[in-house]
């Protein structure tokens, strides 16, 4: 099952070996049991979605990746060696960027200040050297700078860069927060509800900008969505959870025509 | 009687500029290491929610730590570089023995493990150094003793050395930390931790480092802050009240703001000396710095609960 060739996607892109591995992950919180023998990989390139009801533990998930949440068994293997237990920065320092259901900004902070913020794990000049050599920890800065504009151009959000983000609209809160993962040049992106709360437009502004970053840079995705349209469109290969279990998992088409996952969509009794 | 409440207090204000500006100065001096001691509270609280009681004694150990270093033998210069040692050893041994064990407790065990913290401080340093007064080594270090005097208005304004030492040394921190918090890394992690713990966590940023530093900066104000009202009051378990003056400033300035800090630790200093001088010395006997501060805060919070710059920002969700 180690095959590291990948596979070329129904628009043509070839999608590499697996990036991230999930190995009979299950959660427990006291009774509840979040997430229940998962596993699931995420190869490098690709755009994996994980979707489910509510509740399903889909959160969850993200959190273990993310190391926000250690989960109660199995083992989580990253570029082919088994990840220790680690703290979510230690995660963050390793590759792993994200984005939160319930937004998660820096409020009192500029636009510019929270995307800058991504680049800390990019940035080595010490403690010292920050406070004393004023000169390194500025070229560091500057040069940290221009790849922040970069991405603000790129999420098209200039013209708020100067904007305290504790007065933006939801819409954009959410795309500034995509901004801040991205400015940390991932590896893996992960996204909780890129697009719950927005409406049509913002929603097809924030699929475009998934489908660009994934195509310009070739960062893997791994994205959480509820509007089956939006994943079906999105994503290349489709992890369905229900309950805490794993129901499905496949290309879209083999998901959308998968009993089990009609049945947890249609809300059949269990 | 009523005349005396409002009328005559601004008359000698007007008749007496120069007086009037000698107060103010005066205030200021107070005011701006009210400010700096709030600055340290303000970010200790934004990044853990320790409202930090041992903000006072820590005022005490370092100015203890500094002069007793120097009877010891050590040149001022390098008993300053030492103190600053001791207090980054303090902030590292708070933060592996009280704060990481105590991490997701509720607020209020906390602020207990701060008190905690103060007694073992007051009981070390007592050990160590003694517990009767000591001098501050001020001529040693190269401040300044004597003054200048302006005469502004025709009148006289005097200026002593020490305080202008203070005031610029003071201000000169205050910038470096602003600098500090905002152009780098670490000012902006620190920052990012106060507004949301999460989304700090997902950029990278570890809460032990950032606890390690906050706390280093907190030491480094108690230094500084130890020094200069040690040389004006000498060096006594006593300089823990002045970290209580912090205290009404936080209550105006807001927990969170370090704008609020700074602004509510000059008004402090200035709006205490003014009344004390034109309406508690001639009025009530005086000595009311001791608990105006306490009143006009608790005044303002009367009538703005959030403090005077607190602008919650409602979170929706
Ligand atoms: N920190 C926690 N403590 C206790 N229970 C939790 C915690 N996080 C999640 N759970 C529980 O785990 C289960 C799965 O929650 P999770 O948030 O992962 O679901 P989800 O699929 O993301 O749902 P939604 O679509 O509503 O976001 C739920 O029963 C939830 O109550
Ligand atoms: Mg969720």
């Amino acid at each position: 099952m180690k095959d590291t060739e990948g596979y070329v996607t129904a628009d043509g892109r070839q999608i590499g070996g697996v990036l991230m591995e999930l190995r009979n992950i299950t959660l427990k919180f006291g009774g509840v049991t979040a997430i229940n023998d998962i596993s699931f990989d995420i190869r490098e390139g690709e755009i994996r979605a994980i979707i489910g009801p509510n509740g399903a533990g889909k959160s969850s998930m993200l959190n273990v990746i993310s190391g926000f949440y250690t989960p109660t068994e199995g083992s989580v293997w990253y570029k082919g060696e088994q990840r220790p237990k680690m703290k979510p920065y230690e995660v963050a320092r390793m590759g792993v960027a994200r984005t939160f259901q319930n937004i998660a900004l820096f409020e009192g902070m500029t636009v510019l200040d929270n995307v800058m913020t991504g680049r800390l794990t990019h940035m080595n000049a010490g403690i010292l050297s920050q406070a004393i050599w004023w000169g390194s920890a500025r070229d560091e800065e500057m040069e940290n700078r221009e790849k922040v504009e970069r991405v603000i151009d790129f999420l098209e959000i200039q013209n708020i860069r100067k904007t305290p983000v504790g007065r933006l609209p939801y819409g954009l809160k959410k795309r500034v927060e995509l901004a801040r993962a991205l400015a940390a040049e991932p590896s893996i992106l992960l996204l909780d509800e890129p697009m719950a709360g927005m409406n049509v437009e913002e929603k097809e502004d924030m699929s475009r900008f998934i489908l660009d970053v994934n195509d310009e840079f070739g960062t893997t995705i791994c994205l959480i969505e509820h509007d089956m349209g939006v994943v079906m469109d999105l994503s290349d290969r489709v992890v369905v959870m229900d309950y805490g279990r794993k129901i499905g998992d496949g290309s879209p088409d083999e998901v959308r025509s998968n009993q089990d996952v009609i049945d947890a969509y249609l809300g059949v009794p269990h | 009687m009523l005349r005396d409440i409002f009328i005559t207090p601004f008359v000698d204000m007007v008749e007496a500029p120069d007086f009037l500006m000698q107060v103010l100065w005066e205030g200021l001096v107070s005011g701006v290491l009210y400010a700096l001691i709030a600055l340290g509270f303000v970010l200790i609280f934004r990044s853990s929610r320790i409202l930090n009681f041992a903000q006072g004694i820590m005022v005490v150990f370092a100015a203890l730590t500094l002069v007793g270093l120097h009877a010891m033998g050590l040149p001022a210069w390098i008993a300053v570089a030492a103190t600053l040692a001791v207090m980054f050893v303090l902030a590292v041994t708070i933060e592996r023995v009280v704060l990481r064990p105590l991490v997701g407790q509720p607020d209020i065990i906390l602020f207990m493990a701060t008190i905690g913290i103060t007694l073992f401080l007051i009981g070390l340093g007592e050990t160590i150094f003694g517990g009767e007064n000591k001098v501050m080594i001020t001529g040693e270090l190269g401040i300044p003793t004597g003054d200048t005097v302006l005469e502004p208005f025709g009148g006289l304004l005097i200026l002593q050395h020490l305080d202008i030492t203070v005031v610029l040394v003071a201000v000169a921190l205050v910038g470096a930390l602003l600098a500090f918090l905002n152009y780098t890394r670490m000012g902006r992690a620190i920052r990012a931790l106060g507004d949301d713990h999460q989304a700090a966590l997902s950029v990278g940023i570890s809460l032990q480092t950032i606890w390690v530093l906050v706390w280093f900066i907190a030491g480094i104000i108690a230094l500084v802050t130890g020094i200069a009202w040690g040389a004006r009051a000498g060096v006594s378990f006593a300089l823990e009240v002045i970290a209580y003056k912090a205290l009404p400033v936080l209550m105006l300035g807001g927990l969170e703001s370090i704008t609020g800090a700074i602004v509510g630790g000059l008004m402090i200093g200035v709006l205490e000396k003014i009344f004390e001088i034109y309406w508690g010395q001639p009025l009530l006997g005086g000595n009311t710095e001791a608990w105006f501060a306490f009143v006009l805060a608790l005044i303002v919070l009367l009538f703005r609960p959030q403090g005077l710059f607190g602008e919650r920002i409602i979170e929706r969700v």
